[in-house]
């Protein structure tokens, strides 16, 4: 389908013109709790960044080995001027590394705009929630005060619309596909989330709709498949799930924060409500981050009731190398799916190397096993 | 300069500070059948509440620190792999989740909690960490979230963290029983207080050339003021440790036999070697003056109303050295440098601690520039000996050292 190829036209080079909007300044962020409708709303383009495959050279002489490659490899790519694109970047703390690489980046002092939102670790209490509706309402005021005028809340509005349409589409999509996995590849799948990250909203929004559409009349699905679902941080790699498809295995869902996590939960709107209160609203009631608190239980919960709406018969967790959060969580939410019967396999990875054929055999193992 | 004998180096008060420690683990060890609640609390954490309802503070970080001086760190850690933890996380959290199942470890295994305090202001590691045991000795869990320092400590921020510190009050409250007697809870902030001043003075007499103790003797006397703010005995015991240091001092007795270069550690000690690190420092008459590790217990005394503890505490515990900026820690490097008169900078890159570790290199940076000081820097781990190279760790302090007394020359 033309459109797919355009986002994987714009995964493969972030500054592929036709899937921008020259009008917006760019503003990069790195985690999924940025709140990209503020940004956009303000009228600038809010894009994920993602590290290259580049090796570290530069990034050597600011943070060790022993960091995860997203955190290394975006500082690589930003000291080597590959995001000299960027007017700004926004940092919500995230997780220890982040916390440090935010540090460095403002001390390098690379782009016009820089701000550290430092978000609530804990969700869910009252106190917590007003901290996060403040620390928002004033990024507002530091997004007013770059673009030189005031951010309405119908603007808020707007932006919050547009993104919520996203939302719906990706999930269509995904429903679509865990339906009839022959529908659309996860490689696919995997262009769509992390292009719509990147490019122009709107311009992400009216192909999605096409793709949606287009991807809604085909019903038939002739084979059967392993039924998989991919827990993690990043993943980054068509590779991979090339690998897991030739395996015999349709990916059926995800809990990824370069997929579901990223998507889930609409911010509600309500014509009396502040818009800024309720982007607050869906980032504590969105899918939670390992690096986040929500309860003891929340993370297996959600995946043991994605394996359960999927119909999934095994869970792969992708582990970046020095991930401190999910590598935490993996033996509690194992220990967890062994006793709900699901099968489940971790994979750690670097970023970088993929060494396909160790993972080829692991990957058809597991199938095999489910 | 100085040529008192060798023997000398040794702190009397040391063994006075091991039967306190041994008490104080005994006391914890028997809790249950005095019927007295315990609670695990993260090192940087805000024990006084505690103290004030007279619950027993026990530190796994305390602990993970005995396993890794007793060299037990690298069995349990294997332990933890078995369990399914990486073996790049924190050494730490992997012995201590490990000592959980196994009942292990210098002391048999840490008395089990009635209840987990969690403040992040130290790391991201202790969430995850306290969630496990949580989820494993069923046990509540309570976060102080305090919102990283990047810049400044902004108002939102002083608002939330001070909010919760009532939500925490509620919490101990609710799971003793017991209402806070916000009487005792002043009194034990104000020896918390002066407790933490004790200990700077116990590390400023190091300020003396040469120095009557060095980061190492530091190391070891800082259990008291984390596992023993706010009481008494951390104040009576200081104040007979600084007699000590000033005794010694007055008789010109060194820890370094011949101190010629005076050194600043940076990051937490690594605990297995610690030993061999003193000696292999003390070969090259080099005496670790001060550090960054145990200072973090007075860092943010400036923060504090010891009249007003409550309400200032929640400024002083966000505003710790490890929930600041690089660019601000890097200050605080430089400040120490100037202060102790230290000729090198020496930094324990440790992979278990991200937040420690990630920036040291441009801390290293500003500090060549703005002081113009040498800079080591070390590849270690804190309790899990898999992760250090004695030969090639040696081979760098000596090349280091060879420059250093070159420079001097």
């Amino acid at each position: 389908m033309e459109e797919i190829q355009l986002f994987h036209k714009v995964i493969n080079d972030i500054e592929y013109p036709p899937a921008f909007d020259a009008s917006r300044k760019i503003i990069g962020y790195l985690c999924s709790y940025a709140p990209e409708e503020l940004i956009h709303a303000a009228g600038f383009h809010p894009m994920r960044l993602f590290p290259s495959q580049s090796e570290i050279i530069l990034g050597e002489n600011h943070i060790q080995s022993y960091c995860c490659h997203p955190v290394r490899g975006i500082l690589e790519d930003s000291l080597a001027g590959k995001l000299d694109f960027l007017y700004g970047t926004v940092f919500v703390h995230t997780c220890d590394s982040m916390q440090r690489l935010s540090d460095i980046w403002r001390m390098q002092g690379k782009y016009n705009f820089f701000s550290d939102l430092a978000l609530p670790v804990k969700l869910g209490t009252k106190s917590a929630q007003r901290y996060l509706n403040l620390v928002l309402a004033d990024f507002r005021k530091q997004l007013e005060k770059l673009c030189g005028h005031g951010i309405t809340d119908t603007d808020i509005k707007n932006s919050i619309t547009l993104f919520n349409s996203i939302r719906d589409l990706l999930s269509d999509i995904y429903r679509i596909r865990c339906a009839n996995p022959e529908s659309i590849n996860a490689a696919d799948i995997y262009a769509l989330v992390k292009g719509t990250m990147i490019m122009d909203r709107q311009k992400a929004e009216t192909l999605l709709r096409r793709i949606a559409r287009n991807l809604g009349q085909n019903q038939t699905c002739s084979g059967e498949y392993r039924r998989i679902i991919i827990s993690g941080s990043i993943c980054d790699s068509n590779d991979f799930y090339s690998i897991v498809e030739k395996a015999g295995a349709a990916v059926v869902g995800d809990d990824l924060c370069t997929g579901q996590r990223w998507f889930d939960t609409k911010i509600l709107q309500n014509q009396d409500k502040d818009p800024v209160a309720a982007i607050a609203a869906r980032l504590t009631g969105r899918v939670p981050c390992p690096a986040k608190h929500m309860s003891l239980s929340a993370r297996k919960e959600h995946i043991s009731a994605l394996a359960e709406k999927t119909k999934a018969d095994g869970v792969i967790f992708l582990v970046q190398k020095f991930c401190d959060p999910h590598a935490f969580d993996y033996p509690h939410i194992k220990e967890h799916l062994d006793l709900m019967k699901i099968k489940s396999i971790c994979i750690e990875t670097d970023g970088i190397n993929l060494n396909p054929g160790q993972l080829t055999t692991r990957i058809e193992t597991f199938i095999h096993m489910i | 300069m100085h040529n008192k004998s060798f023997e000398n180096k040794k702190i009397n008060c040391a063994r006075k500070m091991r039967e306190i420690m041994t008490d104080y683990y005994l006391k914890a060890m028997s809790a249950d059948r005095n019927n007295e609640k315990i609670a695990w609390i993260t090192s940087g954490g805000p024990v006084e509440p505690l103290v004030a309802m007279d619950i027993i503070p026990v530190y796994p970080e305390n602990h993970g620190a005995m396993i890794g001086a007793a060299k037990m760190g690298a069995q349990l850690c294997i332990k933890a792999a078995d369990m399914g933890y990486s073996t790049d996380l924190c050494s730490y959290a992997r012995a201590d989740i490990a000592c959980s199942v196994t009942k292990t470890g210098p002391i048999g295994g840490l008395p089990a909690p009635d209840m987990l305090i969690c403040c992040n202001n130290i790391c991201g590691t202790v969430l995850k960490w306290y969630e496990i045991q949580a989820r494993f000795y069923n046990v509540p869990l309570f976060i102080l979230d305090t919102p990283v320092c990047h810049t400044g400590y902004s108002e939102q921020a002083a608002a939330y963290v001070r909010a919760q510190i009532d939500e925490y009050i509620d919490f101990l409250e609710k799971h003793t029983g017991r209402k806070m007697d916000y009487d005792k809870m002043e009194y034990v902030g104000r020896l918390s207080f002066e407790g933490q001043k004790l200990w700077q003075k116990v590390l400023d007499t190091t300020m003396h050339k040469p120095s009557p103790m060095s980061a190492f003797d530091a190391f070891f006397f800082l259990a008291l003021i984390v596992t023993l703010r706010g009481t008494r005995i951390v104040i009576d015991f200081y104040d007979e440790l600084i007699d000590e240091m000033n005794d010694r001092i007055k008789k010109n007795i060194s820890v370094v036999p011949c101190e010629k270069y005076r050194l600043l550690w940076d990051n937490l000690p690594v605990w297995h070697q610690l030993k061999w690190l003193s000696e292999k420092f003390s070969g090259h008459d080099a005496c670790l003056v001060a550090d960054t590790y145990t200072s973090a217990w007075c860092s943010a005394m400036k923060y504090i109303d010891k009249n007003n503890f409550l309400d200032s505490m929640a400024h002083g515990y966000a505003q710790i050295y490890l929930n600041l900026g690089v660019d601000t820690m890097a200050e605080h490097v430089v400040d120490m440098i100037e202060k102790y008169d230290a000729d090198a900078l020496v930094m324990h890159s440790n992979r278990s601690c991200k937040p420690y570790s990630f920036g040291q290199m441009d801390i290293m940076k500003i500090v060549r520039k703005k002081t113009g000081v040498p800079v080591l820097m070390l590849e270690a781990d804190m309790v899990d000996p898999a992760h250090f190279s004695r030969s090639q760790i040696e081979t760098r302090i000596d090349a280091f050292m060879e420059m250093i007394n070159l420079r001097s020359a």
